[in-house]
């Protein structure tokens, strides 16, 4: 298990402040450099990596594997969606509630609806555990996905687009370096937080339950609050992402909750490491990083990308966060 | 760590040698689905619009081009991440190859945004044929509606009174449906949206039965239709309920995966590969000498999309970024369509002839699409009313 | 009545091909632990083995060999490069490997067969339908049925009667005992991954003139697969025929039925729509229920 206060404090936070400082220069040296889809590459890049960094909460931290975040993740997406064509529309959602096209509305918004769900889901999936837990999750998963293609009156299938993306302050948020930048303080702001909550009293009796679920049920913890806290917290992360990438692409459609997507974002766990603070986020750099680069070299990517996912899951145990902790791996 | 930073070394060479060496043709980005059940749809496209450009000395319409392609495997994130690079990394202001209307309607506002063009060579989904038309946006292929309108004439001139319809239950799916009604003339028994990734119809193949229809409509592409179709045949239904499906549901390479249980289906299209005029026996024999494998309407869709364009740019000498004087020359549609008659009409969707075919068996008793008649000449769509272009 | 009979008849058959997929998932999860989403991926090599050895040969009966072979050989030499270092793993790490393997065999497919579906052929032995009275049936599914039962009896005599079901049985209840009992549990392993892939590619080749052989077909009934095995239970293969047929059948006769129910109750297109999208997510909520109710599954195998 980590155990960060073992290290000098500048150390643990070196490497992620020299990412943080190299994601600042980014805008501009794509620019200079005549890359500018970079800019839109790394945004992804961050709002996947938020989405892998919310599953981890559930996985890393409460060894909960849940194979459904697609839900949430669209869920807050289709939240962005539903209010933003309401407000260009004029008419309230469900006759009540008034569409909305400022960012910070609904982004909230996108946490409520995510919460919502995850609250529901997780209160039913808890009851369960192990694969059984996979699976159900996957099942609840399935049951969203199904009822967004069904839906007729937002796209179905199809999914819906708006023409423009929410709006923030006085920024422009068309201009791609300034959406960068709100995804990378959105992002930051999410990892300090999660970092608080590993070292917090409720991370440390996640570990514990983790680790030993009788044992904190002997010393009078509620475990299954506990887990289902973590889940609900971990579900919203996921909303929050959603809401994001759905400004991103200003589109929306069942595609977000698809199981391949919350495959994808528990590969970017394993592949980033569980459990650590950054490794999620960077597996989701690494994983979307080598989908592209590959799909530039040869439209069959897919023969080696399988083979090196295989070869990670064998050789790095404990994903990329690991490499240069190696000490810390025990 | 080590292979990080060689991967990173070499990632940053293949960007430079990219940008260096690709100046002088005129760059066309295409963005197709390539991986997954619906990969052959967007390969043929890509290689009869490659075709097309070899048959001119790869050149269209005299000025010397190149095709980059992209898979978008079939979501609609990846292609708008691949136009937004093809339009702000590798500065491409005309765009085609999309296969699906999903990954249509995210991509070509997005590509439409940036003042690029695009000239659609399959999907051509309702939302951006009417009220949203846009000068840039161009479509070969047809409207979406107006293949099961074509459908539903069908059936009507061969008489049938009483249908039984299924298509999948998404907008392609439902619309689908909508359009066939539209022309259809009698009465619908039953309707059934049938799953998106359903492949055993069972359970659909008795209640044709129950029902009794005097045709079956439906609209099932790439692989569902092949299992429907073996199936319908399994089920005793082949020969005794006929079926009028659109081009999507039976392609020669469906064809060639079910065999003999297609006999006697009938198919409507505006392309075939037995159409009698001089541009697509040329186009044919071309296909045939250099891929030998059957030859799709898509194909067909991607070789007319590269001659229009040929022709819009032999009219601009070469030049896209004045997207006024392109429209111009695009829009007179001055090329030879494989499909014979090809004009565009008011919402830049074609007005074209749709055929009546049957899959009959040829000398050598392999079953082939053979064209029987024509359904209707100069057919716009039901949307371009609603466009003010 | 004749239509309500024909959709159960093809509810089982449907369960039954599930099961054939399923019984080799479940050996593999209950037994090894491991959870192996490449398990489609097998029914994939079955089904274009046995079209390429149709294709090759010109007989249904010739292609039956190859393509339990090439899915037996694939499974096994999957079990021995990849699959053998992960049994001591977490769930995580498989999941990545054996979703990087569908990558590989999906793109590996595209490389050998290209990306047009396979052509194969029913046998004209079995090709058309046989009139049972009330309705006719499909021949070539009624042998399905047939060939799925008789596997479900052989594969029970197996676990139930002979010493390598012993085992089977032992190790999925006290793994660490028959490890330390002497037993070579990595022949026993390789054996058993090869059988459950075996079984999965007699379902695909099965499956090839009945659906479409063509990349990514596994993928389209593993997710199915997998809620198979959690409502049976896991590492239970009589868990997994019950679940089969009871998935089977509840998705079969919800889009059977669902439709006409709802259309009486509401207009034509609103009942069709809704119709499609409740049977879309009713095996699902089945799952779901059985969870609920029982967390281990309808037939736990141990505990």
């Amino acid at each position: 298990m980590a155990n960060p206060r073992s290290f000098p404090r500048f150390k643990g936070w070196l490497l992620p402040g020299l990412a943080l400082a190299c994601l600042l220069a980014l805008p501009p040296v794509a620019q200079a450099l005549g890359q500018p889809a970079l800019v839109t590459l790394v945004t992804r890049m961050m709002i996947l990596g938020l989405a892998a960094s919310a599953l981890n909460i559930a996985l890393g931290m409460g060894g909960l594997i849940s194979l459904g975040h697609a839900a949430f993740y669209g869920i807050g997406g289709y939240a962005v969606g539903i209010l933003t064509t309401h407000a260009a529309a004029g008419a309230p959602f469900l006759g009540f509630i008034p569409g909305s096209d400022s960012l910070a509305l609904n982004l909230l918004a996108a946490l409520v609806a995510s919460g919502v769900a995850a609250a529901i889901i997780g209160a039913l999936a808890l009851r369960t555990s192990g694969i059984q837990f996979i699976m159900i999750t996957l099942a609840f998963a399935q049951m969203v996905f199904f009822l967004f293609v069904a839906l007729k009156a937002y796209g179905g299938d199809d999914g819906m687009s708006f023409r423009r993306r929410n709006g923030l302050l006085d920024f422009n948020m068309r201009d791609d370096a300034t959406f960068f930048y709100v995804s990378l303080g959105v992002l930051s702001l999410w990892l300090a937080l999660s970092a608080r909550l590993l070292h917090s009293r409720f991370g440390l009796l996640l570990g514990g339950i983790r680790q030993s679920e009788r044992r904190m049920q002997a010393i009078g913890v509620n475990t299954f609050a506990m887990r289902w806290l973590a889940f609900v917290l971990s579900g919203m992360g996921a909303g929050l992402a959603g809401a994001l990438m759905a400004n991103l692409g200003r589109f929306v459609s069942p595609d977000l909750m698809h199981w391949t997507q919350s495959g994808e974002m528990l590969i970017m766990v394993v592949l980033g490491g569980a459990g650590t603070i950054f490794g999620p986020v960077l597996g989701a750099f690494a994983l979307i990083g080598l989908e592209t680069l590959l799909a530039s070299w040869t439209e069959h990517w897919q023969i080696f990308l399988g083979p090196l996912l295989v070869l990670m899951a064998l050789t790095f145990r404990g994903g990329l966060a690991r490499l240069w902790r190696k000490g810390d791996a025990s | 760590m080590k292979n990080f930073r060689i991967l990173a070394v070499a990632a940053a060479a293949m960007c430079a040698t990219s940008a260096v060496h690709a100046q002088e043709p005129l760059k066309i980005g295409m963005i197709t689905t390539l991986s997954g059940p619906g990969g052959y749809l967007g390969q043929d496209i890509r290689d009869a619009f490659q075709l097309a450009i070899d048959m001119q000395g790869g050149k269209l319409g005299g000025a010397p081009v190149q095709v980059i392609v992209e898979d978008d495997a079939l979501k609609p994130g990846q292609g708008k991440q691949i136009a937004d690079k093809f339009i702000k990394t590798d500065k491409i202001k005309l765009l085609t190859g999309i296969v699906f209307s999903n990954v249509a309607l995210a991509v070509v506002p997005d590509v439409l945004d940036a003042d690029g063009i695009y000239v659609s060579p399959n999907a051509g989904p309702s939302n951006l044929a009417g009220k949203e038309c846009n000068a840039n946006y161009y479509v070969v292929s047809w409207q979406n509606d107006s293949l099961h309108e074509s459908a539903g004439q069908n059936a009507n001139n061969l008489g049938y009174k009483k249908a039984f319809l299924l298509a999948p239950n998404y907008q392609a799916g439902k619309d689908a449906l909508e359009g066939f009604k539209r022309t259809f003339k009698g009465e619908v028994l039953g309707e059934v949206f049938t799953r998106l990734d359903q492949t055993d119809f069972a359970a659909e193949m008795a209640q044709i039965r129950a029902a009794k229809p005097d045709v079956v409509f439906q609209f099932h592409p790439g692989g569902a239709g092949i299992a429907f179709l073996r199936q319908y045949q399994q089920a005793g239904l082949t020969g005794v309920v006929p079926m009028v499906v659109p081009s999507p549901s039976m392609d020669a390479v469906t064809l060639k995966a079910i065999g003999e249980p297609a006999l006697g289906l009938n198919v409507s299209a505006q392309w075939n590969s037995d159409f009698d005029n001089a541009a697509n026996k040329e186009f044919v024999a071309a296909w045939m000498k250099k891929y030998n494998r059957p030859i799709t309407y898509y194909a067909s869709q991607g070789y007319d999309t590269a001659l229009a364009i040929g022709a819009a740019l032999k009219a601009t000498g070469g030049k896209v970024e004045d997207a006024k004087a392109f429209r111009t020359a695009m829009l007179k549609a001055d090329f030879k369509s494989v499909r014979g008659n090809f004009k565009f009409g008011k919402n830049q969707h074609p007005i074209q002839d749709w055929y009546a075919m049957r899959v009959e068996k040829d000398e050598a008793g392999v079953p082939v699409i053979k064209t029987t008649g024509k359904i209707s000449s100069d057919v716009g769509d039901f949307y371009a009313k609603d466009c003010k272009l | 009545m004749a239509l309500v009979l024909e959709q159960l008849l093809n509810g089982i058959q449907f369960g039954v091909m599930l099961f054939l997929l399923a019984a080799g998932l479940t050996l593999v999860f209950g037994i090894m632990g491991v959870i192996n989403l490449a398990h489609g991926s097998l029914y994939m090599v079955g089904a274009y083995a046995a079209a390429l050895g149709a294709k090759l040969t010109g007989s249904f009966l010739l292609a039956i060999p190859c393509g339990l072979v090439a899915a037996g050989l694939a499974g096994m030499a999957l079990e021995y490069i990849v699959v053998r270092r992960l049994y001591a793993r977490d769930h995580l790490d498989q999941v990545l490997a054996t979703f990087g393997l569908i990558l590989f065999f999906n793109q590996a497919i595209i490389l050998l067969f290209g990306r047009q579906p396979m052509f194969v052929q029913i046998p004209p032995l079995l090709s058309g339908a046989l009139d049972l009275g009330l309705f006719a049936y499909p021949v070539y599914r009624l042998c399905i049925i047939l060939a799925g039962l008789a596997c479900a009896g052989g594969l029970f005599l197996l676990i139930q009667r002979t010493r390598l079901g012993m085992l089977v049985r032992a190790g999925a209840t006290h793994r660490d005992m028959v490890q330390a009992l002497g037993v070579d549990i990595r022949l026993l392993y390789t054996i058993l991954f090869g059988l459950g892939a075996v079984l999965a590619g007699f379902a695909g080749l099965m499956a090839g003139p009945l659906l479409s052989v063509q990349v990514g077909m596994g993928e389209q009934i593993l997710i199915l697969t997998f809620v198979v095995v959690v409502i049976g239970g896991l590492g239970s293969v009589a868990g997994a025929f019950w679940g089969a047929l009871l998935v089977g059948l509840v998705d079969t006769s919800l889009r059977a039925f669902l439709p006409q129910i709802l259309r009486a109750l509401m207009n034509g297109s609103e009942a069709d729509a809704l119709a499609g999208g409740i049977s879309a997510m009713g095996v699902y909520l089945v799952m779901a229920l059985v969870l609920l109710v029982r967390p281990k599954g309808l037939f736990p195998a141990y505990g």
